[in-house]
């Protein structure tokens, strides 16, 4: 630890750290564009300059290693002029566009001219342009507006792993781009657009749509992908306009995925906005008691093992808990959330969770990857395991999947299907040496690999190869399954499969009920569903499955109620209401809770906090909201499945188009139009590392 | 400060690097491959640094690119096709060879005439009549400004920063060779000489040696002892 003195406070922080974090830790604040906390230091816009006793100039504190005994001073006369004339020689040519800036109101460089700015400029020559460049359908870039602090291109080789943006030509030449004009290919580029301190890289939908201090800014949490990144959602009125992460150092640090972020469009087209209720073979628009009448009509009519529900991937656990205690009301145990027919072993929380925990990716020093792309399913997450496999320790990755998936770490490629994974089970293969011989091994199971037919056999053999090779400890649990989608495993958590004598997916959809209850379900061909079964469609959008419904419930999506999710970790989670569904649209729980009562089998809450209660009742783990506790591995039996049923047929990944993977992406015109520039599938050209 | 990159302010108002680049487009090349030359000069600078950092050989590859592009074609500039094959050849992303490729003014990313006329600009040469050095390249050639390539395609007229042979300003550099002690007279002579296909002895134009003195000694005239 070393000593340090700033501005009359003395601190005590590690040796290493720099001048800048003491300052912090003193409570002072200090300028600073080019530097960022989860980025190398380049050092280069001098704003955060300071004085240190004894030195001649003023030093750059985001660069320069604090020593014992230094005295510092923040707010001296020399600091200021200091940063006065870095300030006056950044603007010399940063446009005065802040008027017609999306920057304005939340740029740092307006902000930090307000307290080192001078009133006017001694600047008489004429100022630089720059062409603006192209970097894909996401960001719009005013390039005059660049100060080339450089951010951008560290987070695109260090966070991103995507080499793709530089600094090309030098001194008034130089300019930020990619230089041959293309895309840039990450899931991961919204995060340029708050990582730019100046209005260069901004939102391209987000364009003149409105500022910041009209929006109405409530936190939230994302469902899109299975990470459950933490987000503010800004509204004005009753529209989303944008989706911004937020910090939770646990989960995504500070970065959202593009479709996180983006497909915010998708939730104003294709809404269902009111009841519909299908007469002589075509859906008409329906009050809310008709449809409800409607299918009461058919459903009291049926015994209870006769009615299915299934419930969607981005299903909110009220909801869900809400719909199995109306179908166990009705006498029926057919539930399931699994529409991609994963055969998942809900019989125990770890057998389908990300145990290791998203921040213990760090922690871990061997780690196989089996049938999923990270990057696809998961970009925060993967942004993680680079993160770690970037930090200098060794690392290595083993991958068992599809050729020609760039993970945006180096990966060994070990095979394409479960013969792989059966030839790293037993004693003789050089990685399986490798996961024994590493302190904290983990390996990553794709939600797609057990969606299959040996599906079952693939999860056993996953936790049979962990046991092996000491994944599984009292100390340290590294089995993870990823899943896909933020409703996902809260359903598991609440047990909404197959009861008892129930049936699940497959057999319902081989006609073993006459009426399905989906909630949001459109994970599945709709075109499975026999002719004769009674849908009952409750969602938001009129995706897949609406059209072959023969009731739609309009549902809220999930910036449109309060909501609890778990992510793939098991962390639970609430998001919160930012504006109202839209029309006759309710939020979910309240449908299935006023369809019980006209059946006259009311559900016994009346309000959230006592369907919150009930959820915590159905499982603890919902009264204990944001926290994780991390979860060693005491009992090694594994899931049911047998190992030795392995298949041969090589792994699918389950995302094949990260932009349109959900029913509110697959809405979005600016998603469609990420899905044609990049092609659908994900960006999968090899990086040269 | 201008040369090779084409990208500095006097030769277009604060022209960028990828502004240059776009007026290249339809200059550059679909391939670019190695020559046998080049190829055998390869290993012996991949050699020099330890195989974990041989992206640290992305100047001397670049250089020999640009040679390669000199004796193929006359024109000693480094194609973007190229930057890509050096990028493979070191295992580096290509956007870290643009960056180097566009920051040294030697590396010309566009195409250039057969000879490159490089004007010192800097102080010395400047006060020794650098201006009429490069009067005398624009009237020779009938370029307009500094970046320009002549109309016939022989010469492309930069101005660059001091070369270091400040003794002998002012000083033209045509491709690698440097020309010293030049005025107007000599200049127009020098370019015209180009321009039949000579190849007139680099150095001091006026006969000095070296960095001597110009004309007689003035130091170091008495011997001692005698």
């Amino acid at each position: 630890m070393a000593k340090v003195t700033v501005d009359g406070i003395e601190v005590e922080v590690p040796n290493g750290a720099t001048v800048l974090q003491a300052c912090e830790a003193a409570g002072k604040e200090i300028p600073r564009f080019c530097y960022h906390e989860r980025l190398s230091i380049a050092g280069n816009c001098r704003m955060c300059l300071v004085e240190l006793e004894k030195a001649p100039k003023p030093i750059a504190s985001c660069a320069y290693p604090v020593a014992d005994g230094m005295v510092i001073r923040t707010d001296s006369p020399m600091v200021r002029n200091a940063r006065r004339g870095v300030m006056e020689f950044l603007l010399i040519n940063h446009p005065l566009d802040c008027p017609i800036c999306d920057q304005g109101g939340e740029c740092d460089l307006q902000d930090q001219a307000y307290g080192y700015g001078m009133d006017r400029s001694r600047y008489r020559e004429a100022k630089r342009a720059v062409k603006d460049k192209y970097v894909g359908p996401l960001i719009k870039t005013i390039m005059t507006r660049c100060i080339h602090c450089t951010r951008c291109i560290r987070f695109s080789q260090e966070v991103a792993g995507v080499p793709e943006l530089g600094a090309t030509g030098r001194g008034e030449a130089m300019e930020v781009g990619t230089y041959v004009e293309q895309a840039l290919r990450t899931e991961l580029s919204g995060n340029l657009i708050d990582i730019c301190p100046v209005g260069a890289l901004t939102s391209r939908p987000y364009a003149f749509a409105a500022r910041p201090w009209e929006l109405r800014k409530t936190d939230s949490v994302d469902v899109l992908d299975a990470v459950g990144c933490n987000i503010r959602v800004d509204s004005r009125g009753p529209e989303v306009l944008r989706i911004l992460p937020r910090t939770n150092d646990a989960v995504n640090e500070e970065w959202l995925g593009d479709r996180s972020r983006f497909a915010l469009d998708g939730l104003k087209r294709r809404r269902l906005d009111r009841p519909w209720v299908r007469r002589d073979g075509r859906l008409l628009p329906a009050t809310w008691p008709e449809a409800f009448a409607a299918i009461a009509r058919r459903l009291t009519a049926l015994p209870g093992h006769r009615i299915g529900a299934v419930a969607g991937d981005l299903a909110d656990a009220e909801s869900v808990v809400a719909l199995k205690d109306l179908m166990t009301a009705l006498g029926s145990a057919n539930l399931d959330c699994r529409q991609d027919g994963a055969a998942l072993d809900a019989s125990r929380r770890d057998f389908y969770l990300f145990n290791t925990t998203i921040a213990g990716i760090e922690e871990a020093d061997a780690l196989l990857i089996i049938g999923s792309n990270p990057r696809v399913e998961a970009p925060v997450l993967n942004a993680r395991i680079r993160k770690r496999a970037i930090a200098g320790r060794p690392f290595p990755v083993g991958y068992i999947g599809p050729h020609g998936v760039n993970l945006t770490y180096p990966a060994a490629h070990l095979g394409e299907g479960p013969a792989a994974l059966r030839a790293l089970l037993g004693a003789a293969h050089p990685f399986a040496e490798t996961l024994r011989k590493a302190d904290r091994p983990m390996l990553i199971l794709g939600r797609g690999a057990v969606a299959r037919a040996d599906g079952a056999a693939v999860l056993a053999a996953a936790w049979q190869l962990a046991t092996e090779t000491g994944m599984l400890r009292p100390d340290w649990h590294g089995f993870n399954l990823l899943h896909l989608f933020g409703g996902q495993v809260g359903a598991l958590d609440l047990g909404f499969v197959p009861g008892e004598g129930g049936k699940d997916l497959a057999a319902m959809l081989a006609g073993d009920v006459d009426a399905l209850w989906l909630l949001g379900a459109d994970g599945f061909d709709p075109a499975r569903i026999p002719p004769s079964t009674f849908v009952i469609y409750q969602g938001h959008h009129g995706d897949r499955a609406a059209s072959r419904a023969d009731v739609i419930l309009p549902g809220a999506a999930y910036t449109e109620k309060d909501g609890t999710y778990v992510n793939t970790e098991g962390r639970v989670q609430r998001g919160y209401l930012s504006v109202f569904p839209p029309g006759e649209a309710r939020e979910d729980w309240k449908i299935v809770r006023a369809f019980s009562e006209g059946i006259g089998k009311r559900l016994p809450y009346d309000d959230l906090d006592a369907l919150r209660a009930r959820l915590a009742g159905a499982n603890p783990v919902f009264g204990t909201i944001g926290t994780l506790e991390r979860r060693g591995c005491a009992d090694t039996r594994g899931p049911a499945g047998d190992p030795a049923a392995l298949g041969e047929s090589p792994f699918v990944l389950p995302i094949t188009n990260y932009y349109q993977a959900d029913a509110i992406s697959r809405a979005s015109d600016t998603m469609a139009e990420c899905a044609r520039i990049y092609g659908g599938a994900a960006p999968a050209k090899l990086a040269a590392e | 400060m201008s040369g090779g990159s084409g990208a500095s302010p006097e030769n277009g108002g604060g022209i960028g690097a990828t502004q240059a680049a776009d007026e290249a487009e339809r200059h550059q090349p679909a391939h670019f491959a190695f020559d046998e030359e080049s190829e055998r000069r390869i290993p012996g600078i991949l050699a020099r640094y330890p195989e974990t950092r041989k992206a640290s050989a992305v100047i001397p590859l670049l250089w020999l690119v640009q040679e390669q592009m000199r004796r193929q074609t006359g024109s000693a500039w480094v194609p973007k096709a190229a930057m890509d094959v050096v990028a493979a050849r070191l295992g580096m992303p290509p956007i870290r060879v643009y960056e180097v490729a566009t920051f040294y003014f030697m590396f010309n990313t566009r195409p250039i005439g057969r000879h490159h006329l490089q004007v010192c600009g800097t102080t010395p040469c400047m006060l020794r009549g650098a201006e009429e050095v490069a009067r005398a390249c624009r009237d020779a050639t009938g370029i307009k400004a500094y970046g320009e390539t002549s109309a016939d395609g022989m010469f492309t007229l930069s101005e660059v920063e001091c070369l270091g042979a400040c003794v002998n300003a002012p000083v033209l550099q045509v491709d690698l060779d440097y020309y010293e002690d030049l005025d107007y007279e000599s200049t127009v002579r020098l370019i015209e000489a180009l321009r039949r296909g000579e190849r007139p002895r680099p150095g001091s134009v006026i006969g000095r040696q070296a960095s001597a003195p110009e004309g007689e000694r003035t130091t170091l005239l008495d011997v001692p002892g005698e």
